[in-house]
């Protein structure tokens, strides 16, 4: 299909557009830097400065020390290393891992494998706008409890977890503590140190810096097995020639994201607000997903009753604007979005779901045409709907 | 992922909507597995000279359910009954594995419409038909004459 419209992007939770500056940096470094940064001679030692550079650049942007700092493959990689490399490592300590329901999938997956491995993991629930309560985290906690790891913001409905005060549960038991920040950082200011967490996971495509890099936090001290053996990379700790092209572009992309942070995500949040308002002044039978007050500055999510959420997708696509949705079709499963079921929402509710997530760079003209689009397109598909029929039918 | 085709008949999907009076009406799947698929039929000598359709679900389930009805009017009930799932597929030019339940549950939203036209007029179904009530289909048409 070609599109005549222009392209309104309303997915930066699934990934961001690289910024300007850091397609520059990155250039630069594939051009100029080819060395590899474990030689000795002049051209590896230019690619270690910058290596180490980057270093210190992520760590002053999220306040933790240099040496705190492991850079990885993409996010992925550093939920799966925190979480295997974390549980083999400490096994005599204990074999019960605490996470959520609601965390993304490269934390679930690892968790289901170690669990056919001898561990015990506890998914803890969440209430119905997507927070866990710290009730429930120190009930789950048990003598062989070795690691908790709870996400920092939820991808699909954007909760913001109580990690502060989760780690500090969990830092006076001895246990402990990692967050999934993939979707936080560069977008919530996040202070490592005064955070409390043993570990922490961020990926560069989340904040306009490049897919296929990601870094791992862990707190000096904390015992961890290496998840990619080999060479003497990253302290031993990962092995695998540096990535440093994607690296240096995640330390310029953190840079860019943490500069006037609070501004732009004042500007976010109300542009975020207005759409929540349109969309509900404008769009009957609806279901707002997540929290209202604890919740990314960039996310909005709803279901649109008696329509399912590919359907929507496809038609908005055609209109330009590019969404995401968590119905079964788009999971690539026959249930919809774990995330939503472990809301509550019933299976029907859940396959009607929208996400839509904005940039600072998101206008209001764009906004008012998805929504005029969005009540169109809704209208239209709950025309086709039989369950739209039946529901007018009861009332 | 779709071709042109599905996505032709998913933006300009044909025969959308009910029969007035309807002879026969078939309804199949369930919202809890985010399709469901309602086939209405006109149906005049034994040849279907009408059928509309109403469907909850992605734009398969929508572009299945088009493609469905066009390829049943004008057959006869002979006919539209040997309609697999396959030549509703064929007539799409493919869809994705993930999607081929759309076209299954096409196939049996027009069997269970004509099933229940055999029903409404007290005529014998060919084959027997689907005796309802196996749930197989999500759908109850069987156990209506029980609760009523
Ligand atoms: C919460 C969360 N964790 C982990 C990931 C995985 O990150 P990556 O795509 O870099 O592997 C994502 C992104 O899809 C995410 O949203």
């Amino acid at each position: 299909m070609t599109n005549v419209n222009p392209i309104i992007y309303l997915d930066h939770a699934a990934t961001t557009p690289m910024h300007p500056q850091v397609v520059e940096k990155m250039a630069q470094v594939m051009a100029n830097t080819y060395g590899n940064a474990s030689s000795v001679y002049s051209v590896g030692r230019e690619a270690k400065a910058l290596l180490e550079a980057s270093r210190e650049s992520v760590a002053k942007s999220l306040n933790c020390l240099p040496n705190e700092v492991y850079f990885t493959g993409c996010g992925s990689e550093a939920d799966n290393w925190a979480v295997k490399g974390y549980a083999m490592a400490n096994r005599k300590k204990g074999n019960h891992i605490i996470t959520t329901k609601i965390e993304h999938h490269a934390i679930l997956h690892p968790c289901e494998f170690l669990e056919k491995n001898g561990f015990e993991v506890t998914y803890l629930p969440v209430d119905e706008t997507g927070l866990v309560s710290l009730e429930d985290v120190k009930n789950a906690i048990k003598d062989t409890t070795i690691l908790i790891s709870v996400m920092y913001a939820n991808n699909e409905v954007g909760t913001i977890e109580p990690i502060a005060e989760i780690a500090k549960i969990a830092k006076e038991k001895g246990i402990c503590m990692h967050t999934d920040a993939v979707q936080a950082v560069g977008a919530e200011a996040i202070d490592f140190k005064a955070l409390g967490v043993d570990m922490l996971s961020l990926s560069a495509h989340k904040f306009g810096g490049p897919k296929g890099v990601g870094a791992l936090l862990v707190r000096k001290g904390v015992k961890l097995e290496p998840f990619m053996h080999g060479g003497a990379q990253e302290r031993s700790r990962r092995a695998g020639t540096e990535n440093l092209a994607g690296i240096a572009g995640l330390a310029t992309a953190l840079e860019i994201s943490v500069e006037n942070l609070s501004e732009k995500q004042a500007k976010i949040k109300a542009m975020r607000d207005y759409l929540i308002s349109e969309i509900e002044a404008n769009i009957p039978h609806i279901k707002f997903n997540g929290n209202r007050e604890h919740r990314l500055a960039n996310n909005v999510n709803f279901c649109f009753r008696y329509i399912e959420g590919e359907s929507l997708l496809l038609m908005l696509d055609i209109n330009g604007i590019c969404a995401s949705s968590g119905s079964a079709c788009t999971s690539g499963s026959l249930d919809p979005s774990h995330v939503l079921l472990a809301l509550g929402l019933p299976h029907e509710i859940a396959h009607g779901s929208l996400r839509l997530t904005l940039s600072s760079k998101t206008t209001r003209e764009e906004i008012d045409y998805t929504v005029s689009k969005l009540k169109e397109i809704v209208h239209r598909l709950r025309l086709m709907s039989p369950i739209y029929d039946m529901s007018l039918e009861e009332n | 992922m779709y071709t042109e085709k599905v996505m032709d008949h998913f933006t300009n999907p044909r025969n959308v909507g009910e029969l007035e009076g309807a002879d026969g009406v078939g309804q199949v799947g369930n919202a809890k597995c985010g399709d469901i698929m309602k086939i209405s039929l006109k149906v005049e000598n034994d040849v279907i000279v009408d059928a509309k359709f109403k469907t909850f679900g992605c734009g398969a389930a929508v572009a299945t359910s088009s493609m469905a009805t066009e390829m049943i009017i004008g057959k006869t009930l002979d006919e539209a009954l040997a309609v697999t799932n396959q030549a509703v597929v064929e007539a799409l030019e493919g869809l994705p594995p993930a999607k081929i339940h759309c076209s299954v549950l096409a196939e049996e939203a027009i069997k269970a419409a004509i099933q229940d036209y055999y029903v409404k007029t007290g005529r014998e179904i060919p084959g027997g038909g689907c005796t309802g009530c196996c749930g197989s289909c999500g759908h109850d048409h069987g156990c209506e004459t029980e609760e009523e």
